[in-house]
């Protein structure tokens, strides 16, 4: 076998950079307008690229670097641009997030937001984060930037009722579904951020400056008073996320969850929550998961021993594959373009016996994807619409979770979460494979 | 809404003051302007080259945002439609991406065997102080092919800038091929991107009239012909705020004319191929009588159905936001063949006479921007109780939001809407929009149902 060098070049990324997770983050908080400070491209593409995703008005101010600028530094660019977003959009706050270049110039961001005179009346916080794109992917930047918002927004006090939660790059209505099952259990939660309304909102007559809804300032302030935190997501690091920043500065305790996809990681997540609420799973929550475990039943011989590649964000291939291996379908490649280094220890936890038929790979990009893919003979792929071209390649179908989604529409409704999104995922996987098996028929069965 | 104090003088309304109109200057920080940057503008003009590598140096962002998201379509190879970027991370900034480039270029050139390479500098390349220059020297020496490199960083100017950064490096291929068998009844395509197809749309009525298409700059675009280019008799613009550079150094370095043309709209379809006629008139004997034989072949064909959407958008308001203002001034021509009346024209990067001549052509109190932003756009939309906006990705969601229609002239869409059946596809395309049944239920659609009962 000729042992090939790896590729130098990335090609066709399974990941995006920094600054785009930061500006997603900072879309779930009340009244916020996220601003680059780098190159009019940076905002325009990101816009784009979530537009694309949530369908919705997207709103990313830029300082806007000229070669000047670069020489120079930023500083009036930065000023003027907070001063013109704060007069236009008349916003409770700004995040500032960097892109590469002032980062590799070495701007003092900090610093020029210290000496930063608001030009008008109105109050308006600042937030920010540094989000280099050589560095790390958009969950980084989405992770950087919610810790960002509780290092400088959080304060202590006396401990109150409160918890937090910072459930990760989840989809719209995966967060209202968390709102949902932490109101069930009585929990007064603080979802950060919450951007199920900012980025999936209704129809107007008069345009919102700034979409409704989002975390409120408020609350990410009181998030230091909270009595625990829960951080969702297998692969986050040990130190340094938002919730490891609140106990070291505040002594909130921390609980560290895989996120709630299928049915063994979402008994975890409610027994997480029925422990902190001294409340037993509420009865509607209990039923969803009756039905979904007798739907499971109903179909197991038709995804029993199916093959799987899974790719995206490393927290949400952790929880498909739990829920592929719960079903009896195989995982046969578990990829990401994140670099944790904790993806495979987090898969391998979570799958069982189908741990030792996967191959689990950090760093990918989608042309190697295909590459190990084509050796692995999958049934069907799972994850975000970018893996079409190796779908269609394979000639397997994709069944669209996580993100981006350009080529279908509501990307915003897929959940993902909970017994609720299990039984979503289950009935798009089984009938996926069922309606295949249905086209390719020669006889074309219409009563299975 | 109130507009920004910098940007008082880039919104003007026909006929309440005298014409002044600022543009073509930096975009107001934090004004959330709709352009792009120098990268974009490099791309967007080279991508459709489909038998060249793509490779964007830099950070990984610039690569991951441009893969695959156009719909210029090519006849042959797909290599523009891969992404590949040296990705590069912290180590490489604090060393430097020379190497990384060197070995990237090299791998990908063996394994996809391209006709040339482009490689194009982002923000951070200029920098670190790689000298992009010199690998592509290197690895153009090593692997016999042209390897470009293509100067785009994204702060040394604006969109306008890596339109003249791509043309750069396209001078660098034309000429370096052979011009032989090439009909002196001859001209090369420039600044069609073939969205949708539009190309083959375009190139279908040249040859009809007798006209040899030698290169298509850049849609379905093949380095080999880029090549040979200099051998056409003219040069043929369209989209000339990112052609037109190229277009005059060819005329400059080769004597060889060009003439502004639009292929967007019946009116100005007939004239570029009237134009190119008569420029041919001489030469190719009977070519003037073939190619209104062929306008009114076409007219006969889509002016029935034209007709019939007429009919239903007769008296509608439209807004348009366009990147470039040549193509505004095709829509609003195309829109009044619908009957349709602009009430709002802006583009990102129109230059004074663009706005000038916008000015001519638009009817008293329209609205023209320069380089708008989503707070303005929506501002002026509910202004003008407009039914239509025509625009890209990143004006379709102000317009939804509002309850109106949309309909996306970027080089993201999937319908040809070039040459006289792209007419026809855009008149069906307004009146999906217009007159779909789903606005009632919105809460501008009922109040307007209100107001009109």
């Amino acid at each position: 076998m000729v042992v090939r060098e790896p590729f130098v070049a990335t090609r066709n990324a399974c990941k995006l950079c920094a600054p785009l997770g930061a500006c997603l983050a900072l879309r779930g908080v009340r009244g916020t307008v996220p601003f680059l400070h780098g190159s009019q491209g940076c905002a325009t593409y990101i816009r784009r690229y979530l537009i694309s995703h949530f369908r919705e008005p997207m709103d990313i101010a830029v300082s806007g670097f000229s070669e000047a600028t670069t020489v120079f530094g930023g500083r009036d660019n930065l000023h003027n641009g907070l001063n013109n977003v704060a007069r236009q959009y008349r916003p409770e706050l700004i995040g500032i997030a960097t892109t590469c270049l002032p980062e590799t110039i070495g701007e003092d961001v900090a610093f020029l937001l210290d000496e930063f005179q608001p030009a008008g009346d109105a109050p308006f916080r600042l937030v920010h984060v540094a989000t280099p794109s050589y560095r790390g992917t958009h969950v980084d930047g989405f992770h950087g930037a919610v810790r960002a918002l509780v290092e400088q927004l959080a304060e202590g006090g006396a401990a109150g009722e409160g918890v937090n939660v910072f459930p990760g790059m989840v989809s719209p209505a995966d967060l209202r579904y968390l709102k949902e099952v932490l109101a069930d259990f009585g929990l007064e939660a603080t979802l950060l951020p919450d951007y199920s309304e900012t980025l999936d909102g209704p129809q107007l007559d008069e345009y919102q400056k700034i979409a409704a809804g989002g975390t409120p300032v408020s609350s990410v302030r009181a998030m230091g008073c909270a009595r625990m935190s829960l951080e969702m997501g297998r692969t986050l690091a040990a130190t340094g996320t938002a919730a490891a920043s609140l106990e070291s500065k505040f002594g909130v305790g921390r609980r560290n969850l895989g996120w709630p996809v299928g049915v063994l990681e979402s008994d975890r997540f409610f027994a997480a929550l029925s422990e902190l609420s001294g409340r037993p799973t509420p009865q509607k929550h209990a039923a969803e998961r009756g039905r979904l475990v007798d739907s499971y039943v109903d179909a197991h011989k038709y995804v029993f021993g199916r093959r799987a590649v899974v790719y995206g964000e490393e927290d949400l291939v952790v929880g498909l594959a739990s829920f592929l291996a719960e079903i009896g379908v195989q995982p046969v490649l578990c990829a990401s373009g994140g670099e944790s280094g904790r993806l495979e220890e987090a898969v391998k936890a979570v799958t069982g016996d189908a741990a030792e038929g996967i191959v689990i790979k950090e760093g990918m990009d989608f042309t190697t994807i295909g590459e190990v893919a084509r050796g692995l003979a999958p049934d069907f792929l799972i994850g975000s619409s970018k893996g079409y071209s190796v779908a269609r390649e394979l000639d397997v179908p994709l069944i669209r979770a996580g993100f981006p989604i350009h080529d279908r529409i509501g990307a915003q409704r897929v959940l993902h979460l909970g017994y609720r999104g299990a039984q979503q995922l289950f009935d798009a996987v089984t009938n996926t494979l069922l309606g295949r098996a249905q086209d390719r028929s020669p006889v074309g069965y219409s009563y299975l | 809404m109130k507009i920004l104090e910098e940007r008082k003088l880039q919104v003007y309304r026909k006929g309440a003051d005298a014409f002044q109109l600022d543009c073509n200057k930096q975009s107001a920080a934090g004004s959330v302007s709709q352009r792009a940057c120098v990268f974009c503008g490099s791309r967007v003009v080279l991508y459709p080259i489909a038998d060249a590598l793509h490779l964007v140096h830099g950070p990984l962002g610039c690569a991951a945002y441009t893969w695959d998201i156009r719909g210029a379509l090519s006849s042959g190879p797909a290599l523009h439609r891969l992404s590949f970027s040296t990705d590069l991370r912290e180590l490489d900034v604090i060393h430097g991406g020379e190497k990384k480039l060197a070995k990237a270029l090299c791998q990908l050139i063996d394994l996809h065997q391209p006709k040339t390479a482009f490689v194009y500098s982002t923000c951070i390349v200029g920098v670190i102080g790689d000298d992009v220059e010199a690998v592509c020297k290197q690895v153009s020496a090593i692997k016999g092919i042209p390897v470009l490199p293509v100067h785009s960083e994204g702060f040394r100017g604006t969109k306008r800038d890596g339109y003249r950064a791509a043309c750069e490096a396209l001078l660098k291929l034309v000429g370096t091929g052979s011009t032989e068998g090439i009909s002196p009844v001859s001209v090369n395509i420039l600044g069609d991107f073939n969205i949708a197809g539009e190309v083959w749309i375009i190139r279908d009525y040249f040859e009809k009239m007798g006209v040899e298409v030698v290169a298509t700059l850049t849609g379905d675009g093949r380095v080999d012909d880029v090549r040979r280019a200099h051998g056409a008799a003219l040069n043929l613009v369209q989209c000339s705020g990112s052609m037109m550079h190229l277009a005059k150094q060819l005329e400059e370095q080769r004597g060889i004319p060009f003439k502004r043309v639009s292929y967007f709209g019946i009116e100005d379809m007939a004239q570029a191929l009237y134009d190119t006629a008569e420029f041919f008139a001489k030469k190719s004997p009977g070519i003037v009588e073939r190619t209104a034989a062929l306008v009114s072949q076409e007219l006969a064909t889509i002016m029935p159905q034209i007709a019939q959407y007429r009919r239903k958008l007769e008296g509608r308001k439209a807004a348009v936001y366009v990147g470039g203002a040549f193509k505004a001034f095709s829509l609003v021509r195309a829109l009044r063949q619908l009957g349709m009346k602009t009430v709002m024209v802006g583009s990102q990067t129109g230059l004074r006479e663009d706005y000038e001549e916008l000015r001519g052509l638009c009817d008293e109190g329209t609205i023209i921007v320069d380089d708008s932003n989503p707070l303005e756009l929506s501002a002026f939309l509910q202004e003008k109780e407009v039914d239509l906006f025509i625009g890209g990705v990143k004006e379709r969601p102000i317009a939804y939001k509002l309850g109106v229609g949309f309909c996306d002239h970027n080089h993201e869409r999937k319908e040809p809407l070039a040459g006289f059946l792209g007419m026809l596809n855009f008149a069906r395309e307004v009146y999906k929009t217009v007159a779909s049944p789903v606005w009632r239920l919105t809460p501008r659609g009922r109040r307007r149902e209100l107001s009109w009962s």
